[in-house]
């Protein structure tokens, strides 16, 4: 033995460094390779994940464009008791601050105004028009000259609940409330609940459409995992084919078998099954989008449980025949116990695609088969309402990841295997 | 043995695609307390066998008795049979417990009667304190025990084993071998045991039925097989055996002459032969074989040239060219009084003829 094992004396490297910090150095070497390498991922899903989810949360509570526009009349507005009109002080503020902000800023804070209460737009859009000509004070009189709505009181009170920069009442919204003047929570007026209904759909419909899917996928994996590989490449085949076309296709597909004139249909009526005046209404409702979304994701059922049921080695169902079971005892008591994995990340998988999904209840939904997902899209690209939109989005989020909470807590997140 | 057989295959053929008979014309009867090896390389029908037996696959012709009970049509569940499986088949989401309460719970048997049948499952197996182990958190040998252990928590008198041993390390494996061979004689219950190690087969059965091609080629004792097997498959299959072909040209009182090319007339045991005139495979264990015997002792005596020597310890497996078999194997005791043999002699070898045998070419 030399010297160099000696217990108390360093290891050295054959040039004279110290063994240890030669390592630690090579090692720092490959592992900020390792971490160059992971680099680009991880930017990646900042910048089109993480940040786009937290911009939605703070789109979802921000409310600050108000106070933007409105800043001298908002700093005086808790002078006012709220009980009669204000005085020509209000008046004041309100009118420098509309001739003062910039156009464009103004048509913005309109319109989230007229969230509030309608007629703010068009009544701000006419006021900052017609204020140009207006060169001095009294500005109260001045004022609801121009348009009469100034001398209404439920105008200003109106702004009480637009005062602080950020806001709840998007989530509100969204569950059919709304905040009063006063900051008092109350129902929408009954013409203007649709949320809860929606929200209840989406939810019936999602939980029908997995369950729809998980008792057509469990006997189709079932087969793929036990057929001699000629024929389960063919079915495979046919899973993945539907998955590979474009949704679109797919859903034209469907309505040309689903519609009234449609295949479906006409095969009934020709063979006498139905009168051709009962023609099924198949289409354009909740039936027609619980049919296709059930098609639409179906491969996300039958891929996890497949996976999972290919590694079942057929033994376990024998051996529990062997030790006296019955095949379906040994199937209920043996099989689809091993199956809870597949099943679990497949019921996932569906729920959370189908909660969010939007294309297919855009197209064949009709009035009655609209999501929250529809919705959301609507705020998005119609009514530009975005801060309801951002509410419903970081809804949704929040109510799959408690339902993965749930998953976690009764199954087990380490039990699920994807695939 | 006694009178009635525990199992009986009569006349008994498979065939999956009914083209190709998996298992041609089987019969056997194996006796009650028998520990019966079904042996034999993989797609000869021996698994197809013990699946019949079990139940999971139909005899396509013939019957088979469980203690003279047709059992053809009787569903696995009730065959009353139990059985190890390749891989254990342990079920990964139950514990150890679970497992053997598995068969005693589809039964209906009261909580007592399951406790104490499970304590004594498990006891007889060493592995008291494993209970409540899941099958994964166990080693493989534990696995093992466990699946012999559920095989035999309903005292079934006839236990199928299918390659028990075939996922264990070497050592497990004839530590294993040893166990099961004593488990089977405690409890005196009949065992049919698969593989196509012949090395298990020879440590652990009363008889081993050698398979090849759907057909059973020999049964007979271990002893038996490795010291008089009856046709150059079993010769071959099981031990090391040296190949020498000639043709057979007299025969009298069980022995024949046989002409082998480069080495002369080679005196043999007739077993399997087609007569005078036939050609003829001779076997010979490489044991058997002496190198420069002393003149006169033995019947057969030929010249080799040493090709290559592999020291064992034990003894030198040596490799030597043979009237043309340049794969002639002897094994030469490592003993001091035997001189050294080189690479590129020529040496004289010899055996009886007891130790060759003519067979079946």
């Amino acid at each position: 033995m030399s010297d160099a094992t000696a217990p108390n004396q360093p290891l050295m490297t054959s040039d004279g460094r110290l063994l240890k910090d030669a390592l630690q150095q090579s090692l720092r070497r490959s592992k900020l390779k390792a971490l160059g390498l992971i680099s680009i991922p991880f930017l990646f899903l900042v910048i089109v994940f993480a940040m786009p989810v937290f911009n939605l949360l703070v789109k979802s509570v921000d409310d600050n464009l108000i106070n933007e526009v409105l800043p001298r009349t908002f700093a005086i507005y808790e002078d006012w008791d709220g009980t009669e009109l204000p005085g020509e002080a209000h008046y004041e503020a309100m009118f420098l601050d509309l001739t003062g902000a910039e156009g464009i800023q103004i048509g913005k804070a309109s319109t989230r105004m007229n969230y509030d209460k309608s007629k703010w737009k068009s009544l701000i859009k006419k006021s900052a028009r017609k204020f140009k000509n207006i060169e001095s004070g009294p500005y109260k009189e001045v004022m609801i000259k121009t348009d009469k709505k100034w001398g209404d009181i439920t105008f200003w009170q109106s702004l009480g609940s637009m005062k602080d920069p950020y806001t709840f009442g998007y989530y509100l919204n969204a569950v059919d409330l709304r905040y009063n003047h006063d900051k008092s929570v109350t129902a929408q007026p009954e013409n203007r609940r649709i949320y809860k209904m929606l929200w209840g759909r989406t939810l019936l419909v999602s939980l029908i459409v997995t369950v729809l899917c998980l008792i057509l996928a469990y006997p189709v994996s079932h087969l793929l995992a036990t057929l001699p590989l000629r024929y389960s490449n063919l079915l495979m085949i046919c899973v993945l084919m539907p998955f590979w076309t474009s949704l679109l296709v797919r859903i034209v597909a469907w309505m040309i078998m689903l519609q009234q004139n449609g295949v479906v249909n006409d095969a009934l009526v020709h063979n006498g099954l139905l009168d051709d005046e009962n023609r099924l209404a198949m289409m354009y409702n909740f039936t027609g989008t619980i049919i296709v979304m059930t098609q639409i994701l179906l491969p996300f059922m039958i891929l996890p449980i497949y996976s999972v049921m290919r590694t079942i080695s057929p033994n376990y169902m024998k051996a529990a025949q062997n030790l006296g079971a019955s095949p379906a005892l040994a199937f209920l008591k043996v099989y689809m116990p091993l199956t809870v994995p597949g099943v679990g990340a497949g019921v996932i998988l569906v729920f959370i695609v189908a909660i969010g999904y939007y294309i297919t209840p855009e197209l064949v939904g009709g009035k009655d088969g609209q999501l929250i997902g529809n919705q959301i899209a609507y705020h998005l690209k119609s009514s530009l309402n975005w801060g309801l939109a951002s509410a419903m989005g970081v809804m949704l989020l929040a109510g799959i990841l408690i339902l993965y909470w749930c998953y976690d807590k009764i199954v087990g997140i380490d039990n699920m295997r994807m695939g | 043995m006694s009178a009635q057989p525990a199992i009986r295959f009569d006349k008994v053929q498979k065939s999956y695609d009914g083209e190709v008979l998996v298992v041609k014309d089987l019969n056997l009867d194996i006796a009650k307390g028998e520990f019966l090896t079904m042996l034999g390389p993989s797609g000869s029908g021996k698994t197809t066998c013990l699946m019949m037996l079990a139940g999971f696959e139909t005899a396509t012709n013939g019957d088979i008795f469980l203690n003279d009970r047709r059992i053809n049509d009787v569903a696995p569940s009730k065959r009353g049979i139990g059985m190890v499986f390749q891989n254990y088949a342990l079920f990964p989401h139950m514990t150890v417990a679970e497992n053997l309460a598995f068969p005693l719970e589809v039964r209906k048997m009261s909580k007592s009667e399951t406790e104490s049948r499970i304590k004594r499952a498990l006891d007889m197996v060493e592995l008291s304190g494993f209970a409540s182990r899941r099958p994964l958190q166990l080693s493989g040998g534990q696995q093992q025990r466990v699946a012999v252990a559920r095989a035999l928590v309903l005292d079934h008198e006839v236990v199928l084993m299918d390659e028990p041993l075939g996922a264990l390390d070497k050592q497990l494996r004839e530590q294993m071998q040893y166990e099961i061979k004593h488990i089977h004689e405690n409890l005196g219950i009949t065992a049919v045991y698969v593989t196509h190690d012949q090395a298990e087969a020879l440590t652990m059965s009363d008889r081993i039925a050698v398979f090849d091609d759907g057909v059973i080629q020999q049964l007979s004792s271990p002893e038996d097989l490795y010291e008089r097997p009856e046709n150059s498959f079993v010769a071959q299959f099981i031990g090391e055996n040296n190949k020498l072909v000639g043709t057979v040209k007299a025969e009298s009182n069980g022995v024949s002459d046989v002409e082998v090319p480069g080495a002369g007339t080679v005196r043999a045991k007739t077993v399997n032969t087609q007569g005078i005139g036939g050609d003829t495979l001779l076997s010979i264990r490489p044991e058997r074989v002496h190198i420069n015997p002393e003149s006169g002792a033995l019947e057969n005596t030929m010249t080799g040239k040493v090709e290559e020597l592999i020291y064992l310890g034990d003894h030198i497996r040596t490799r030597m060219s043979v009237a043309g078999n340049d794969e002639f194997i002897v094994k030469v005791p490592n003993t001091q009084r035997q001189s050294m043999l080189k690479v590129g002699e020529s040496a004289t070898i010899g055996f009886q003829t007891e130790a060759c045998r003519a067979l079946d070419v």
